[in-house]
């Protein structure tokens, strides 16, 4: 079961590619059968999961130290709901949104590309396997940064994929020296390995390396200037992509399972964590606040977003962890909606220039209140989902005795809640701004996509009651926190 | 011990080269010499002194042979390489067409 989502979204970019050109509705169908199948899937995953906590698949039969094998668990199937869920609705958002650009079947074999790199991520057990899969979703993210071929996107896409190779090279370099050191490919059997031979420099140096290149990937602070340029020049629903999964699942979610679960997590490493988290979390938000272009103000949110994560989790604590990861899930959802905001704005507008637009919300209702419940979610106002998550990191860094932690996080919160506030009072609210006349409202599936989005946004909190929660978020912070166990649960089973 | 060393050199040269270069190229060229730089150390793990191939025959005896693992693994980094290569070139050929320069200091039209 778990070879299929490789298989289906594989073979789906490859189908596309080959007959996609004849007909648009063949490529609109196929693209959102397979990702509506990927979905329900990675939901089945989750049943799997509770039921058996750990499944290896082996692939062609071989046993894991010497083969190739496919982990699913509590973690592997949390990120694999998030990526399934958001590349789902996504999907349905591009058969009318992708409209105008030319080549559509390029688009969705990329895409597709993206979908099969993300999930071979998460599933695999193998250490470069993961480098291979992370290639696959790299490469197919530049082209479709380039996608619409004008002057300022391929400069974009030309920065992204310089330093998205420097970092793919450390992590290969990284790969490199961990083979020399252990002899094994196999992410359970390096972590024995590592545990029987103790500490050593090679080890550090490793850290570093993968700190580097990982931190590139999912642009923690020091190594974000790719991601405010990337970002927004995509098509808007890759800008989803790529703001709400990509990050997430190349950088934090390969950092989380390398350092905690391979190497061991320790105290100084901690540190970085929180440290990276926090001066992202506010370098992040100031930046923020005094962009004009929608796009590029989102994509900066992305960063102080994920400043929260990486922070929650470096404190360590199960309940850090827990924050974290749901926030990791909430960000993924509401930065999602805001760009298909964008999108669509762009759609009915041709123009992203705050100070251009002004009283949205007469002309394109559906997409100024989907953008409002994202915005007050994402500033953490409290019936949304990103008040509890914001909650829980909060409490949980006065729960480690960290009150400065807490202090910036608050901070952050209501800077983000002034730069959406601009936003609002900006775009969608006030007068009609009376170039604006002739804008109608966007088309079906972009609407029905958004709406999903914004239902999910609003209902998002009830997945911390506690039935829910044993299904989704406790078997993922289970994994984190147990460390180096791992290795034993997939060698042993 | 020198050869790593050398190798540590030869992949620095290929970051020295992305970093400071000013000509998109130039910049490709070193990705190229980086990418080369890590193939080169993933062989040199593998190497034995006097080592042979790891081929398996009837009624032969293998005795220090180079590993296999990592010639394998390079096939594959090889391809990743070459295709995100002719991506960049395939990119780089776009933006001269848009800005009929090659200077990274004159495309600067993304800023904030």
């Amino acid at each position: 079961m778990l070879a299929l989502f490789i298989v289906i979204s594989l073979g789906a970019a490859f189908l596309i590619s080959l007959f996609g050109r004849k007909s648009k509705v063949f490529c609109d169908i196929t693209c959102n059968i397979s990702t509506f199948a990927l979905f329900l899937l990675s939901l089945n995953s989750l049943f799997v999961v509770r039921q058996y906590s750990t499944v290896v698949y082996k692939i062609g039969g071989w046993i894991p130290p010497l083969g190739i094998c496919l982990v699913l668990d509590g973690f592997s199937a949390f990120m694999l709901v998030t990526l399934n869920l958001v590349s789902f609705l996504i999907a349905i958002y591009s058969i009318n949104y992708m409209e105008k650009y030319t080549d559509k079947y390029k688009f969705y074999s990329l895409f597709m590309l993206m979908v099969a790199g993300m999930n071979g991520v998460i599933l695999t057990g193998d250490i470069f396997n993961l480098f291979v899969f992370l290639e696959i979703a790299s490469v197919a993210s530049y082209a479709l940064v380039a996608f619409g071929v004008e002057a300022e996107e391929l400069e974009a896409s030309f920065k992204y994929a310089v330093i998205g190779v420097i970092s793919s090279s450390f992590i290969l370099l990284g790969i490199g020296l961990l083979y020399a050191y252990t002899s094994t490919l196999n992410m359970a059997d390096i972590s024995l390995t590592i545990a029987q031979k103790g500490f050593s420099s090679v080890i550090l140096f490793v850290s570093v390396l993968f700190m580097a290149g990982f931190g590139i990937k999912s642009a923690l602070v020091p190594f974000h200037a790719w991601l405010p340029d990337a970002h927004p020049s995509a098509p808007a629903s890759i800008s989803a992509m790529l703001s709400g999964v990509l990050i997430k699942v190349l950088g934090i979610y390969s950092l989380m399972r390398i350092f905690f679960n391979i190497f061991g997590v320790t105290e100084v490493m901690l540190t970085i964590l929180t440290a990276l988290g926090a001066i992202s979390l506010l370098v992040g938000v100031f930046l923020a606040i005094g962009q004009w272009d929608l796009k590029r103000l989102l994509a900066y949110h992305s960063i102080s977003q994920i400043g929260y994560v990486v922070l929650s989790i470096g404190l360590g604590t199960p309940l850090g962890i827990l924050g974290g990861l749901f926030h990791l899930f909430n960000h993924s959802i509401f930065k999602s909606l805001l760009f298909l905001n964008s999108g669509a704005v762009e759609y009915a507008t041709d123009n992203r220039d705050l100070k251009k637009m002004g009283g949205l919300k007469e002309k394109m209702p559906v997409t100024s209140n989907t953008s409002w419940i994202a915005s007050m979610s994402i500033s953490g106002i409290p019936p949304f989902n990103g008040f509890w998550s914001k909650l829980i990191i909060i409490l949980a860094c006065v729960q480690a005795d960290r009150i400065g932690l807490a202090f910036i996080a608050v901070i952050g919160s209501i800077l983000t809640l002034a730069s959406f506030m601009k936003v609002q009072k900006f775009a969608f609210l006030g007068k009609l701004n009376t170039t604006l006349d002739k804008i109608k409202e966007v088309p079906v599936s972009m609407r029905l996509s958004m709406i999903i989005f914004a239902a999910i946004c609003l209902f998002g909190g009830l997945l911390l009651i506690p039935h829910l929660m044993e299904y989704f978020l406790k078997p993922a912070v289970n994994v984190l926190v147990s460390g180096t166990e791992y290795a034993f649960t997939v060698l042993g089973g | 011990m020198s050869v790593y060393f050398l190798c540590l050199v030869l992949f620095s040269i290929g970051l020295y080269c992305v970093l400071r270069k000013r000509n998109i190229i130039k910049i490709i060229i070193g990705i190229a010499i980086m990418e080369y730089a890590i193939n080169l150390f993933f062989i040199l793990i593998a190497y034995r002194w006097q080592g042979r191939a790891p081929i398996m025959a009837q009624g032969r005896e293998i005795l220090g042979m180079v590993d296999p693992i990592p010639q394998a693994l390079i096939l594959t980094s090889i391809v990743i390489g070459l295709s995100v290569l002719a991506l960049l070139v395939g990119i780089a050929l776009r933006i001269f067409d848009k800005y009929n320069t090659f200077d990274i200091t004159k495309i600067k039209r993304l800023k904030g």
